[in-house]
């Protein structure tokens, strides 16, 4: 008997194609991936059309949320603890080292100085401490001489002293004007006039003088 | 399922009679489950990074002087002042007297953008100084757009100082006849 063979058409088709594209993409994201620590405050900043990078070392960032309330980090755990030895000594806190351990493991600060020994004394595994990090007045800086930030900037560069910082403002956009001042006059009093704005990206306007230039300078590339 | 090797039933040698055939183990692999899980991570990666770096716009102040005399003075032609009011209203003034009439003016950030280009090209470039007076209504956004006018029109000298008291009346009173809360 002549046999025909039917080829048989196997019913699942070939998916590597499709694995090898979605796992390049896995790929991708995971090295695009920068983790952020979980910050205690959210915050939308808005556009400009800046385009200097954000310097990432030797940053003292002050964060201003919506309601005005006013937050301080600082990126290396080294120059925390020289900033809370500081703090601790020149303001009477009576921190214990494992309320300033908690301190340089805590990502941004926002308590005067009179709750910070009580902030810190919190164990930071317990989700009720969680609650109580998201609920933090701010530091408050509504004064003309800067209120308590002057002390927090004056003992960041102490705390620096002899390199450069970077000062950087990272603010809301619904953040009032006063707020800001506030805060600029706490740096001013430490006699820091040059700052960095945290912004997100944006092109420059067609036809403005900007865009003008910058097309200038692609071009000569 | 993909199918990692043809193993063809058609393949080139022959087996002689009596040569047991080995039983054939199926090659493909079910990758379903992994294909499961790399969705659920590209997903998870997906969510969680962050596109835009952002950037750093810079800002100087001028420091504060105590003495009057120590401060600049900003030649009255070439003076443009621009305040921030509520609701991301602009108010601008030519020269140094707010209170001339017609020289008190509103504006929009979207033409704003015009009256500073027009008064940049009707000025001397050495006379030109902006000083931008943001009111207590303002929000941050506004402080940042209004510098981001300044680079975008490129100019070279502005200043950000409070707003006097006089010019804060007028801006509510312009506000008010505007009927902005």
């Amino acid at each position: 008997m002549p046999s025909v063979k039917i080829k048989k058409h196997a019913p699942d088709n070939d998916m590597t194609p499709f694995v090898d594209v979605a796992f390049l993409i896995l790929s991708f994201f995971m090295l695009a991936t920068k983790f952020k620590p979980e910050e205690p405050i959210e915050v939308t900043t808005p556009n400009s059309v800046s385009s200097a990078v954000l310097p990432e070392k030797d940053a003292f960032m002050v964060s201003i949320d919506k309601g005005g309330r006013v937050f301080v980090s600082v990126d290396n755990p080294q120059f925390r603890q020289v900033l809370i030895d500081n703090l601790n000594k020149t303001r009477n806190l009576g921190l214990t080292p494992a309320e300033m351990k908690n301190f340089i493991n805590a990502p941004s600060v926002g308590v005067p100085f009179s709750q910070l020994k009580s902030l810190l004394s919190l164990d930071p595994e317990l989700e009720t401490t969680k609650n109580v990090v998201k609920q933090q007045p701010g530091i408050p800086c509504a004064d003309s001489t800067g209120g308590e930030l002057y002390f927090w900037v004056r003992d960041a560069l102490v705390a620096y002293s002899g390199r450069k910082l970077n000062l950087l403002i990272k603010s809301d956009n619904d953040t009032k004007y006063p707020v800001f001042k506030n805060v600029l006059n706490a740096f001013k009093k430490n006699d820091q006039n040059k700052f960095l704005l945290v912004t997100s990206p944006e092109d420059a306007p067609p036809g403005t003088s900007l865009y003008e230039t910058r097309e200038k300078q692609i071009n000569k590339k | 399922m993909s199918s990692i090797e043809g193993g063809g039933d058609d393949g080139g040698h022959k087996k002689g009679p009596g040569v047991k055939k080995a039983k054939k183990m199926s090659t493909r692999v079910d990758m379903t489950p992994m294909v499961d899980l790399g969705f659920l991570l590209i997903t998870f990666f997906i969510f969680t990074t962050t596109m835009a770096q952002p950037t750093a716009m810079n800002l100087f102040m001028p420091k504060d002087v105590d003495k009057p005399e120590d401060q600049n003075k900003v030649k009255e032609s070439g003076a443009f002042t621009i305040l921030l009011g509520k609701q991301d209203i602009v108010y601008f003034y030519e020269g140094l007297d707010p209170a001339t009439e017609g020289n008190f003016r509103t504006a929009t950030f979207k033409t704003i953008r015009d009256e500073i280009i027009r008064k940049k090209q009707s000025t001397k470039v050495d006379d030109l100084v902006i000083i931008i007076k943001p009111s207590e209504d303002a929000t941050y956004k506004n402080t940042v757009d209004i510098l981001d006018e300044m680079t975008i029109s490129e100019i070279k000298r502005y200043a950000m100082v409070d707003i006097s008291p006089v010019e804060y009346q007028l801006v509510k009173i312009t506000e008010g006849a505007a009927g902005i809360k």
